[in-house]
């Protein structure tokens, strides 16, 4: 087996001295399509931040391996202004930021990259739109289109198909589908149960710590869930000073 | 008759030349910055950061008279301290940039104010506060040319990161370091520009050929690079007008011009098609799809 793309040791998240994630440890292997699953609040995103390199861990470390392209990231959506006065195509060729950089200009290959990745997302035609005439899916089609030409080794997404409809939801499936059989390593934060157990192979269930890991159907089963529940109920003002050192 | 109203008072009057030129430098670099600075949601910060500028200016005249050198690097040290601090102090505590901006202009300000008290004649404050566009001598407007260039290399130079960080700022610092140098540079250009417009408009003035020009052309466009371009030919428009107006009633020329430019402003929020009163207003029957 080769090195793992993502490798957790004893990695602790949070905010202030909050853990977020507590002591999780493992690999993400190569190629794997990981679905991360959890109640609100168990850490999911805060997991995503930190392997995405914009959250320092409180301890532990994570060692990620994605290449030249690193990490793509598609966070909540709510993190774009849709208010810019920018056209769709301007943000989805922002996704070739790794290869040209801040000044490099787009090139008449790019410019077919740039087209084949809008049409594969279905927003042909939607090129000179300024973004904040998108509708929710529309929105996310865009940014999954920003993905694809990042052609990174490793894509984290959060929460992706939530608030679209399910026309939506089945063409971006088709992507990530699309992105597992090139061997891309991905992890996915989502909240549908059905759709990890049909389109998820592995399953990472966090309640701050680590519930269960591993093939889908082993993880999610209804104890699983119902301690994932009970553990994120216990969030503790006073806690004390965590000296744990191994899990 | 056309001739004598447009073209003649610059034919004949050399100070009149030189300040168009002095205008128009302004107006090239000062629209994008004004357009940025609304898209960023800084709008008030340019004003802030005028006000930052005064008590390095003051300290300057304070050294060396009505001095261009003293006075122009006194307020970009002043400008250039204060902005730097507003983001370190904002990337390093709690509290957000906005906060940091508004007490650190305050505090210059009042120490500002309290140089030009303690030194100074009521005719070089006027001069300090409106500027003096109409009395720009050779080094003024070279050093306002070079500003000028300046800011517009630096701005195509940034202009990726620049907009991506106002767009999906979480997306950009994934995949670049990018991000806080082209805020810093962003804020150093800004004080560039209101040091430049400052030796024409005055402190008070020196921020409203930026931003009225840009918030005009927000109401006729919703693409920036349409944006960026009505901007700049209104802060042209309105140095030509403004200049004219001052010179056929004897208006005091730094107010005309940004008068003009607010005049342009007052019809586009009626007549605008992007979110002008008139668009938003008056309904227009729907379209099929």
């Amino acid at each position: 087996m080769s090195s793992p793309a993502i490798r957790f040791e004893n990695l602790t998240l949070g905010y202030g001295r909050h853990p977020a994630v507590h002591h999780l440890r493992g690999d993400v292997e190569r190629g794997s399509l990981t679905a991360v699953v959890g109640p609100n609040g168990a850490g999911k995103s805060t997991l995503l931040k930190g392997i995405a390199g914009s959250l320092k861990p409180l301890g532990g470390r994570i060692l990620v391996d994605a290449g030249a392209e690193g990490v793509a990231w598609l966070p909540q959506a709510a993190d774009v202004d849709r208010s810019f006065p920018l056209p769709v195509y301007d943000l989805i060729s922002m996704g070739l930021w790794s290869r040209r950089g801040m000044f490099g200009g787009i090139r008449r290959a790019d410019r077919a990259r740039i087209d084949e990745a809008i049409a594969a997302v279905g927003l042909t035609g939607f090129e000179n739109r300024p973004i904040g005439t998108l509708s929710g899916g529309q929105m996310q089609r865009c940014l999954f289109a920003r993905l694809l030409l990042q052609d990174s080794r490793v894509i984290l997404l959060d929460e992706p198909f939530t608030a679209i409809d399910e026309s939506t939801a089945a063409d971006l499936l088709g992507l990530v589908r699309r992105w597992h059989a090139e061997e891309r390593t991905i992890i996915a934060v989502l909240h549908d149960l059905d759709l990890v157990q049909r389109a998820f192979p592995d399953t990472l269930l966090i309640a701050r710590e680590p519930v269960g890991w591993g093939g889908t159907d082993d993880v999610l089963t209804p104890e699983n869930l119902e301690k994932a529940r009970a553990m994120i109920e216990a969030y503790d003002r006073h806690a004390h000073r965590c000296d744990r050192t191994a899990a | 008759m056309l001739y004598d109203a447009l073209i003649a008072p610059f034919a004949e009057f050399a100070f009149m030349r030189r300040a168009l030129v002095g205008a128009i430098a302004l107006a090239l670099s000062g629209a994008p910055i004004g357009v940025f600075l609304m898209l960023r949601r800084m709008s008030l910060t340019g004003d802030a950061m005028a006000h930052a500028i005064l008590p390095g200016a003051a300290v300057g005249y304070l050294f060396a008279g009505l001095s261009l050198g003293a006075m122009t690097i006194g307020g970009l040290a002043a400008g250039l301290t204060v902005a730097v601090l507003a983001g370190v102090v904002s990337r390093a505590t709690a509290l957000r940039e906005d906060a940091t901006m508004a007490a650190f202009y305050l505090i210059s300000l009042a120490l500002g104010v309290a140089i030009v008290s303690a030194k100074g004649s009521n005719i070089d404050l006027l001069h300090v506060l409106f500027g003096s566009v109409l009395a720009l001598d050779d080094d003024a407007l070279i050093l306002l040319a070079a500003i000028s260039s300046v800011t517009l290399g630096a701005l195509a130079l940034l202009y990726r990161p620049l907009v991506l960080e106002c767009v999906d700022p979480g997306f950009l610092r994934t995949v670049s370091r990018a991000g806080p140098v082209a805020h810093l540079s962003f804020l150093g250009l800004v004080v560039l520009n209101l040091v430049a417009g400052f030796h024409a408009l005055g402190t008070l003035l020196a921020v409203g050929v930026m931003m009225v020009p840009a918030a005009t052309a927000r109401l006729w466009s919703a693409d920036i690079t349409a944006m960026i371009i009505v901007a700049t030919l209104t802060g042209i428009a309105s140095s030509i007008g403004g200049l004219l107006v001052s010179y056929h009633v004897g208006l005091p020329a730094g107010p005309a011009i940004i008068l003009f430019a607010g005049a342009f402003y007052v019809a586009s929020l009626i007549v605008g098609p992007a979110g002008g009163m008139i668009s938003t207003l008056v309904p227009r029957r729907h379209l099929e799809a």
